[in-house]
């Protein structure tokens, strides 16, 4: 097996087919052992390797999008425990040990999330670059609500159940920035799956 | 970014001997700020010390009614933490204003004290910036400064503290339990942040071989009766331009206590001494409101591209002081 070195990986000087890269035996690496939607990889990584150029660079997961890697964007927002966050703000050596999960984990193109299918039916999406973190931020965010959480336009904040308006969606949902402007359709895709929560599972 | 060795504190002691060791050594919360600033190499830590794995993710209720916010407590959680919605609705709404919600997942409470300015020179290793690298001059004096400070401002640095939850801490008057090799000391918020002086680059009190461990709220049962409110070039995900914490005890329409900070000003969260004291004790009307907002902008200085936030400042204040009144005597 041929290996490179981090700068040859960092270049983009190396071979990307979707398989985890071997690396050069070098000081600087860490063991680091990451649950990637139900799959457990041991890596070798510098510690100053972001989650997302893990999942991208060598897990071959690149379904997670690099948009601005400033924590700015929202497109590279996958789940860990649960819980949405920013793969670009964060080290892949803090997350040993969690859960994470990306677009990938969350439906197959034969069985597709609701979500995901949902954003299909209405048109969530037109250059598609910031749909794997809008899928993403949503599932959280529908479990939030379910769990009551307040956002900034939540009138009552000793309220624990939440009347998800459109208002409220907006702004839980103002993480994931859209270029293309394609919020109608992420808004009505969203709030179909939501209805249907609200109805009880599908049969 | 600079390479760096890594390493996972499991208690307090060993995350501490590992900086007072190395002064290039970092602790490491959320990551959302200190990665960032890495990436562009802002800040060059040779070590990273990760502290998510210390005892302090905790919210919980001290014997004197203080509400103690464990410092590794992550944002999301603390702002839908029952007894802060409850109690201290203010800080619930701040938290919720900040950044995104992806972002407040992974933010904790002590990163978001140490969060530093989002001057654009500050963030430009080109340019000169007496705060990154002091003795350098400042660039904003002269350069493009709308997001600056109106207040405390020194001709070193006119940056402003960027974060909206200590502005709800400084209206609480919140506690900072910090330890260090030398045992644990209190500070409280209006100590923790500093004004630039001849020193910007110094954001804080806080030595460098300190951990913070926790964050208190003194028991305030007026506090239930608060409200934060952020004024920001789009409705959501955006940092203060001006922002303002109210807090609000009336009897008979005559204010019996009240607490002001505001957000977006100056290199810290500016408490509103002097627009508290005109309040206090009378009674609750519009000019009054006015008055005691003109007071606390008295010494307020401009630049360029912010002057626009004196007259602001002062329109937040009242807006806040008579939202608080209207829902008291709804
Ligand atoms: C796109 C974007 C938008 C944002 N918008 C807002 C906004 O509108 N309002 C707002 O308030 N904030 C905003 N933020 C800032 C965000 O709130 C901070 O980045 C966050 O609170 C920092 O917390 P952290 O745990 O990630 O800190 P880290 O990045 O992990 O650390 C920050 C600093 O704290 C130090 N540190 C961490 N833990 C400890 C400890 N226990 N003891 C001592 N030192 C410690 C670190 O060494 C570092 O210097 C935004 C950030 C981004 C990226
Ligand atoms: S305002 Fe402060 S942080 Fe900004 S350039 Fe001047 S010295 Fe640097
Ligand atoms: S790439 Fe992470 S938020 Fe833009
Ligand atoms: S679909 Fe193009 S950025 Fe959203």
């Amino acid at each position: 097996m041929s290996s490179y070195s981090i700068e040859q990986i960092l270049r983009g000087d190396v071979p990307r087919v979707g398989q985890p890269q071997p690396l050069a035996a070098d000081p600087h690496l860490m063991p680091v052992s990451l649950r990637v939607n139900n799959h457990v990889y041991m890596l070798q990584l510098e510690p100053r390797v972001s989650l997302l150029d893990t999942l991208r660079e060598f897990l071959g997961l690149t379904g997670t999008k690099k948009g601005c890697n400033q924590g700015a964007c929202g497109a590279c927002t996958v789940l860990v425990n649960g819980e949405r966050i920013k793969s670009c703000l964060t080290l892949a050596v803090m997350h040993e040990g969690h859960d994470i999960t990306t677009i990938e984990g969350l439906g197959q193109p034969n069985q597709l999330h609701p979500l995901q299918a949902a954003f299909i039916e209405h048109d969530g999406f037109q250059c598609g670059y910031c749909t794997p973190g809008q899928i993403c931020s949503a599932v959280a965010m529908l479990r939030e609500v379910e769990q009551g959480d307040a956002s900034f336009v939540s009138e009552d904040l000793t309220a624990t159940e939440v009347n998800l308006t459109d208002e409220e969606m907006r702004e839980r949902m103002s993480g994931n920035i859209c270029r293309c402007g394609a919020y109608v359709g992420i808004m009505n895709a969203i709030r179909e799956v939501y209805e249907q929560q609200q109805k009880g599972p599908r049969i | 970014m600079r390479g760096f060795t890594y390493t996972r504190a499991s208690d307090a002691d060993t995350a501490i001997r590992a900086v007072v060791h190395n002064a290039e050594a970092k602790f490491i919360g959320g990551g959302t700020n200190l990665v960032d600033l890495m990436r562009e190499n802002v800040e060059r830590p040779s070590e990273v010390v990760d502290v998510n794995g210390l005892p302090f993710a905790q919210i919980e209720e001290l014997p004197n009614g203080s509400l103690r916010l464990g410092a590794m407590a992550r944002n999301s959680h603390t702002a839908n933490h029952p007894l802060v919605r409850v109690r201290y609705p203010v800080l619930a709404q701040a938290l919720l204003s900040a950044a995104s919600p992806q972002l407040r997942n992974m933010a904790t409470n002590a990163g978001n004290l140490l969060q530093r300015t989002r001057c654009y020179y500050f963030y430009d290793t080109t340019a000169p910036c007496n705060k990154r690298q002091p003795g350098t001059g400042c660039s904003a004096l002269a350069g493009y400064n709308r997001l600056h400070a109106i207040l405390g401002t020194s001709p070193q640095c006119i940056a402003t503290h960027p974060s909206d939850m200590t502005v709800a801490l400084a209206a609480l008057d919140a506690i900072v339990q910090v330890q260090g090799p030398n045992g644990q000391r209190s500070l409280p918020i209006a100590d923790f942040h500093r004004l630039p002086g001849d020193t910007p680059e110094r954001d804080t009190n806080l030595g460098h071989d300190e951990l913070i461990t926790a964050i208190d709220l003194p028991a305030l049962p007026f506090a239930r009766h608060s409200l934060y409110l952020k004024v920001r070039d789009r409705p959501s995900f955006a940092f203060a331009l001006v922002s303002v914490a109210g807090v609000l005890k009336l009897s008979d329409n005559r204010i019996q206590e009240v607490r002001l900070a505001l957000g977006g000003v100056a290199h810290k969260p500016w408490r509103a001494h002097k627009a508290e004291e005109i309040l206090t004790g009378a009674p609750a009307t519009p000019e009054l409101f006015r008055r005691a907002a003109e007071a606390e902008l008295q010494t307020a200085v401009g630049f360029e591209h912010n002057a626009f936030k004196i007259e602001l400042a002062k329109r937040i204040m009242v807006r806040a002081l008579t939202t608080l009144t209207e829902r008291r005597l709804a």
